[in-house]
């Protein structure tokens, strides 16, 4: 088997040039997706039977709270692949990814409680999805500290990797917290097995929404990985040519 | 319009949490450019140290 294709993507100018040429197939697609779903979400889709327009706070909650468990899992994966092949590159996705994963988790919240008051008549409940979504936040806060307190990149490259990877385990209990557990938040009603539980002119503006920000993701991630791997290049010819001097 | 803004009596709900989600969403576009300008000023700063020397 030709191997090539994977020693290319721990090519630092290798990756840095792809991430440029890259990022606007990602971005634009990305813009037009969401303002389509806005569209789709607040005009086309009809008012929900039980909650009115209020329903309509899904199509930011829901892409919000997906964003925040999927650059985690992004962030663990990058991070374990960079402890076990000493991928400095793969470092340099991980750290990408926490700034955008902790506002987004953050967003999810602000939401969840803006949904919450009118519908279950509260702000916070101590939850178990409310509860692990917040220890989400915290996870994402801890390893933009650790990496912050430490001095040495490469410690802090490879010590906050251990603690990404150790912190998977809070994303399937956030997923899984509404079925395990009595929560007063609703059961998932698009990633579930079987049927989605919305009527399609509800259904596709959502999922228009969540494409549209998994392809938004990308592009903020390409942007930051460029910088992230600018830092850990200390000498290289390479950086002559694309920082233009 | 007015019927539209109002959202149902829901509109202290449903714009804020518009106005967040969006408003993280363009942040984060704010934030990947301004580290990115960051790192290159840095890499011209050590590339003109690394040339002084």
């Amino acid at each position: 088997m030709n191997w090539t294709w994977f020693h290319r993507l721990g090519s630092p100018p290798h990756i840095y040039r792809l991430a440029q040429q890259l990022t606007p197939w990602f971005a634009w697609p990305a813009a037009a997706l969401i303002l389509t779903a806005l569209y789709g979400g607040l005009v086309l889709a009809p008012p929900d039977y039980q909650q009115g327009d209020g329903f309509r706070i899904i199509y930011m909650h829901a892409p919000a709270a997906w964003m925040s468990l999927m650059v985690y899992t992004t962030m663990a994966v990058a991070a374990a692949v960079a402890l076990i092949w000493r991928m400095k590159v793969a470092h340099a996705v991980a750290a990408s990814c926490a700034p955008i994963g902790a506002s987004f988790t953050f967003a999810a919240l602000v939401t969840g409680s803006l949904w919450g008051e009118p519908m279950w008549g509260t702000w916070w409940e101590w939850d178990p999805r409310l509860t692990s979504e917040l220890i989400l936040l915290f996870l994402y806060l801890g390893y933009m500290g650790l990496r912050g307190a430490i001095e040495d990149p490469q410690r802090a490259d490879r010590t906050s990797a251990v603690l990404a990877v150790v912190g998977i385990v809070n994303v399937p209990i956030i997923h899984y917290s509404v079925t395990w557990w009595n929560s007063l938040h609703q059961a998932p009603s698009v990633m579930r097995l079987g049927k989605p539980q919305l009527s399609l002119p509800m259904l596709w503006p959502l999922l228009v929404m969540l494409l549209g920000f998994t392809l938004y993701f990308v592009a903020v991630l390409l942007v930051r990985l460029r910088g992230e791997i600018l830092l850990r290049e200390r000498s290289a010819s390479w950086i002559r040519e694309v920082v233009g001097t | 319009m007015r019927e539209f803004f109002d959202m149902g009596g829901y509109a202290a709900f449903l714009w804020p949490s518009y106005a967040v989600t969006l408003g993280v969403a363009v942040i984060n576009v704010i934030w990947a450019r301004r580290s990115l300008a960051r790192a290159m000023a840095a890499a011209r700063r050590r590339l003109a140290a690394g040339a002084d020397s």
